[in-house]
Order: C-alpha cells, then structure tokens, then sequence
C-alpha cells in the first residue's frame, strides 16, 4: 500500500525527521560533553553557530510533523473504503498492529516538538544561553521518539493488508467490551461532563492566579494535563454522540469526517494548542530563578498561559455550541 | 501590534524588495519550482475526481451481483437462480441480466450490448439505441443512417438506429448499444431461459455481507460481487495509478531539490556582499535565516499556487491532455467527458508536504552556512 500519495508524503516526512533527528542527536551529545561558553576556541565557536541550524531545522520538523499529524488522521480517514469492514479511521488505524501505536507515537513527537522549541526560545533570551545543556539533554530523549514513530509507521504502512476484514469504530468504542475505549464511552454523559466542567474551572482559576501573582504554573500544568484527559474522555462518552445526533455512536474519529463539518478539527487543534501550551509554561516555570532569564520568563510564562487558556476556551466554547445546536437530547 | 508581528513585517517587506532586486533569477526558479508543483498536482487532481466520478456511477448500481462460474470461468445462468435470490429476507428486487460484448471488426473497436430493463429504453425489433461513441466511430455522416454489424466473415445483419445517448452520461453509455431481449439471444445465439448474471438490490446496505453469506449457502456454485468490492477495486487501481506517477515525479522532485541546494549554496558575489553588509549594521544570524526563510516562503508560496492553479485549468478545463492515457486508460472508442471539479484538503496537505517540505530541506542548511558566515569573511 505503499503507492499511495499521501503515504509518501508522510513516509517522506518521517525520514527526514529520523535524518535530522539523528544528527541533532550527534550534535546534542557534543554539546552536553563540550559545551563551555568560557571557551574560546574555534570549536566552541561553531559549536555556538551550529545551535542556529539546529533550533531552525527542529522548529522546520515540528512544522511538517504537525502537518503530517493532521495528514495522517485524515488520510486514515479516506483509506477506510478501502478495508472491509472500516467506516472511519478507526478501521484503518487497526488493519495492523501498529495503526495506533503510530498514531499514539505521533501525537508524542508533536508535544515533545512543542516543549523543546518553548525551551530553545526560553534559552535564547537569556544572554548567556542558560538551558542549552538541559534542552541538548531533552533532545536525547526526543530523538529515539522520532526514530522510533518512523518505524512504526514504515511499518505499518508496510504491513496494510487490503483483504484483512477491521473492525468498525461502532465495535470498538462501546461499553459492552473491555479497554480504555470502551471505559471512556460507559463513563455517564452527565458525570463526564460534570468532570470535564470542573476542570475547565479548575484551569481558569489557576490560569488567572498565574495571571495574577506569577506563580503556581506548575499547578496549571497539571490542570492542563488532566483537562486534556477530562476532555478526551468527554469527546468519547458525551461530545460525540450530540454531533452524531446518535446516543450510541461514540466515535472520536468519525467528527473528523466531512459529513460532520470537520467539527473534530475545530475541538482537537485548540484542545492540542491548550495542552501544549499550559504544559510547557509548567515546564518553563522549573527555570524562573535563572538569573539571566529573571526579567523575560516571568512575560513568556504569562503569554503562554494566556495562549493556553484561550485555546481551552475555544474547545469549550466548540463543545458548548456542539450540544447547543443538536438535536439530540440526552439530559431532561 | 506585537513586536513579533512588527519584526515579521518588516522582514517580510525586505525579502520582497531583495527578490524584486533579482527578477529574472527568481522568476526562473519559480517557474521550475512550479512545473514539480503541477506535475504532481495534475495526477493527484485528475486521479482524484476519476474515484470521485465512479463512486458517483457506482451509487446507483445493485448492491450484489451474482454469476455463475464453472471451470472457474463465467458462465451462463439460469433464470431461475434469480427467483431463489429473490427468496433471500432483505432483497428487495433479484433481476436476470442480459449483456455481452461485441467486437465491430469494422473498426476495431469492442461494443458493450445490453438489454435493458427500463421498458421505456426497449428499442423496436430489429432497432438499437446507441452511445455517442459509436456513430462517432463508425464515422456516420448523417442521422438515421443503419448500423450493420458483421459478427464472422461474410456475416450481415442490418438494425436502425432508433436513437443516440445523450453525451452527458457519456463516461457510463460512451461504447453501450441497447437491443430488445428477442434480438439479443438471435444476434448471440443464447438459447432461452439462459442470462449472462442476476442483480440484486438490497434494502439496507448493512445486510449486503449476510445476503451473500446466504446466498452462497444456498448456491454454492455461483460468485458473489457486492457493490463495495467493485468501489473498492476502482479506488484501488486508481490509488495505484496516482501513486506510480508521483513515484514517477519523484525523480522531477530530486532534481529539483539538488538544484534548489545548489542555488541556495552558490549565492552571487552580490548576495553575498548584501548579507556582510546586512551583518555590518547589526543583523545577527538569526535575523538572516528569519529572513532567508521569508524568501523561500515567499518562493514556495508563489510557486505552489501557481503550479496548483494550472494543473487545476490543465485538469478541469483541458481534460488533462498530458497525463489522462495513463490514469484513465485507454480504448478505440473513448468516452469524451468533463471532469468534475473537486479538490479536497487531503490533496493540498499532501501537495504541499510533498513539494515544499523537500525544497525547504535542500535549502536550510546552505542557508545557515551563509548567514552564520563573518561579515568580512562573506564580503572578501
């Protein structure tokens, strides 16, 4: 399956991403063993110069990784008709086993991108490079993520067998069978949404007590993290079947298709945008008391939570206008 | 506005003027940039609406098509198989089908005959309906001019051409020619009671796979071909298709990409001495990649739009004279037809994945090698 456009074109991408990846991670271990900015031998100074490629060429991957993420779940989509048995991308993604672990494994290099580029820009604002050995240490970790989301999607796109018979989502995310997917679709409509209110709350007081005092971002963070749980869990069990108009359909995929508007993407991209960014402002926070950072963190923070906060109201205002023009009704 | 924004726009208004600077050499990789963009484009535009075109056709068709195989050949069928597919819970309507093809020695082309099962579409005896393509084919010089068909050498057999399709539906009926039952099994010599196979509608599309569970229970002998699996074959061979051209554009991209590295590599004395005296007056590096990557932003912008509009005008309103033998295949009497427009996201993304990210990646790192360069080095 193999020739398929946009196959190549997520394949391409993944080898480019392994290629800079692994010379970035060359780079990185040269950096964490050599690094002297006392040093003021020509090494030392290419060295300097040669973080400018390498932030550049990270910030030029998480781009095309962030538009091969979308790429991806899209053209899973499409692919569906042409397994039996697969109505959404659900079907496609579990033709073989490695569908979703790509998936799962593109969504990570898409935060990990995210939080490294937050850490090079924070690194660039202070005069003395201040982070540079723990974002080159945080590189080593990032590095095997991308090399190892390229194998799994060679993989699995390698192994995409036309005359395997998958399963539909409809299978898949009901509470009768046993996983997380179908744990996620038997939590109550209303408990869910109760859960996913309350963080919501939760996120806006600690954003505005950040906002406020300038502290407590770490708190945020994990707020974030857990909205982003809570409100996964409420696409599945509630979100879902209103844009469905259909209680039992809890599809997080099928709001991705066109019959639907495409309302999946107006839910994902702020939830993902909200996520990663109230993540990284609790990152950000562990090096407020480096005292060349001192005077810009503190605004970058700030600007971070902002950002983040109104990315998790533009999810809840998509979620609040989804139930309000539906003509399901599952409460009253 | 933010310092961001202000700082981007700034840049962005230097890059044009620095591109206005070099017209020729600038348009000159436009225009190569943008021929990749359309060559790519046109076999994703044109493949894609060909499956956008036969899910269209293939709605309408039955959900089951049943047909008898023996020595693992098809066969003629009995009509009796359609009564007993009729039986089946879930069928609405089970219908013997008889058609075959036909091969006019006169110009050597293949005829598809069928009669129809529309009462309205049955021709008088010895009278056939036409598709456009064949009175084209045949060369008729005016209308009501008789058709005669020659089935084996020294073979004769005359019929009128009560009417022509209209070429509207000229994908579906281009090579069609509709005779009444009577004429059929005489001009074929099928004995009575024989079909070629039977179709079956079904109520609801999610029984089909039950409906040929038991179907094929029932008839052991017979073949079963859903509706989806027709679909699916077409997407697939299409899928194919596009692929093994843009594999094909593959070579057009590297090409492309090694002069693009190449460009961005050797800059002209004058570029050079343009960022030496950029870094002179207290531009850093980064504010020279920021602004190298405007350029090629605004490069690839210009070039995709471009390329993507022709190959829109070259698919839609030229019928893709440059690729269409490849991707739609070919035959004597080919059916003339528009295609519909339809472009969707997932071929832009693709698209732009495709060329852009290639280009951008051939030009980083001779970007980064001339903008962290020493002013008075890149000036010597």
């Amino acid at each position: 399956m193999i020739f398929q456009t946009p196959i190549m074109a997520l394949l391409l991408v993944a080898g480019l991403a392994s290629l800079t990846a692994l010379w970035s991670g060359g780079f990185a271990v040269q950096v964490l063993r050599r690094w002297n900015l006392a040093d003021m031998s020509r090494a030392q100074l290419q060295r300097e110069r040669a973080t400018e490629l390498v932030s550049t060429l990270f910030a030029a991957v998480m781009l095309a990784e962030l538009a091969a993420l979308l790429l991806f779940v899209f053209n899973a989509d499409r692919m569906a008709s042409l397994f039996v048995g697969a109505m959404c991308a659900v079907g496609t993604l579990n033709v073989n086993g490695y569908g979703f672990p790509a998936l799962y494994l593109k969504i990570g290099v898409f935060f990990a991108a995210t939080l490294w580029l937050m850490l090079d820009r924070a690194d660039r604002m202070g005069r003395d490079y201040p982070l540079t050995k723990v974002k080159y240490g945080v590189m080593l970790a990032i590095v095997p993520l991308v090399l190892a989301d390229a194998g799994t999607e060679l993989a699995y796109f390698l192994n995409m067998h036309t005359d395997v018979i998958t399963s539909c989502c409809s299978k898949l995310f009901t509470p009768a069978n046993a996983g997380l997917a179908n744990e996620m679709a038997s939590i109550g409509p209303g408990m869910s949404l109760w859960l996913l209110g309350f963080a919501g709350l939760a996120v806006a007081v600690s954003g505005a007590v950040v906002l406020w005092s300038g502290r407590g971002a770490l708190a945020y963070a994990f707020l974030s993290a857990l909205m982003f749980a809570l409100a996964l869990t409420a696409v599945v069990s509630v979100i879902a079947p209103y844009i469905y108009e259909y209680p039992n359909h809890h599809c997080p995929f099928c709001i991705l298709k066109p019959e639907y508007n495409y309302y999946g993407y107006a839910l994902y991209i702020p939830l993902f945008l909200g996520t990663g960014l109230g993540v990284g402002a609790g990152m950000l926070s562990l090096f407020r008391n480096r005292e060349s950072l001192a005077d810009k963190l503190p605004a970058m923070i700030r600007r971070q939570v902002i950002w983040s906060m109104a990315g998790f109201a533009g999810f809840g205002l998509a979620t609040l206008y989804a139930i309000a023009s539906s003509n399901l009704i599952i409460f009253g | 506005m933010t310092p961001w924004l202000r700082r981007q726009r700034a840049l962005a208004d230097y890059t044009l003027a620095s591109l206005a600077r070099r017209k020729g050499k600038n348009i000159a990789l436009v225009a190569v940039y943008a021929i990749v963009v359309f060559v790519l484009a046109s076999a994703m535009f044109f493949a894609a609406s060909l499956r956008f075109e036969t899910s269209a056709v293939l709605r309408d068709a039955p959900e089951v098509t049943v047909q008898k195989i023996t020595m693992g050949r098809q066969d003629l069928i009995e009509g009796s198989v359609a009564e007993e597919i009729g039986k089946i819970r879930g069928v609405t309507s089970a219908k013997p089908r008889l058609w075959g093809y036909y091969y006019d020695r006169i110009v050597g082309a293949n005829y598809t005959v069928m009669v129809p099962d529309d009462p309205e579409m049955i021709p008088e005896p010895g009278s056939v309906i036409v598709g456009e393509g064949i009175p084209r084919a045949r060369g008729f010089k005016w209308s009501g001019a008789p058709l005669f068909l020659s089935r084996y050498e020294g073979d004769l057999k005359r019929f009128d051409v009560a009417r022509a399709f209209e070429s509207d539906s000229a994908l579906m009926t281009s090579d069609l020619m509709l005779m009444n039952e009577a004429d059929f099994r005489d001009f074929f010599e099928i004995p009575a009671g024989l079909y070629t196979d039977v179709v079956a509608t079904v109520r609801n599309p999610n029984e089909v796979a039950t409906i040929v569970e038991k179907g094929s229970n029932a008839l052991p002998q017979m073949r079963f071909v859903t509706r989806s699996d027709i679909e699916r074959t077409y997407q697939k061979l299409f899928d194919w298709r596009e692929g093994l051209l843009a594999a094909l554009a593959a070579a057009g991209i590297l090409a492309f990409v090694i002069f693009a590295a190449e460009k961005a590599s050797g800059l002209s004395a004058e570029e050079m001495r343009e960022i030496g005296i950029l870094k002179a007056v207290g531009w850093d590096t980064r504010d020279v990649i920021a602004m190298k990557l405007w350029e090629g932003g605004l490069v690839s912008l210009g070039a995709f739009l471009l390329g993507t509009v022709t190959a829109f005008a070259h698919v839609f309103f030229f019928g893709a004279p440059l690729f269409a033998p490849i991707l739609k295949g070919w035959a004597v009497i080919y059916p003339d037809f528009a295609l519909a427009p339809h472009v969707d996201g997932l071929e832009l993304l693709t698209l732009a994945l495709l060329t852009i990210v290639p280009y951008i990646a051939a030009t980083l790192v001779p970007i980064w090698r001339v903008a962290s360069g020493d002013p008075d080095a890149v000036m010597r």
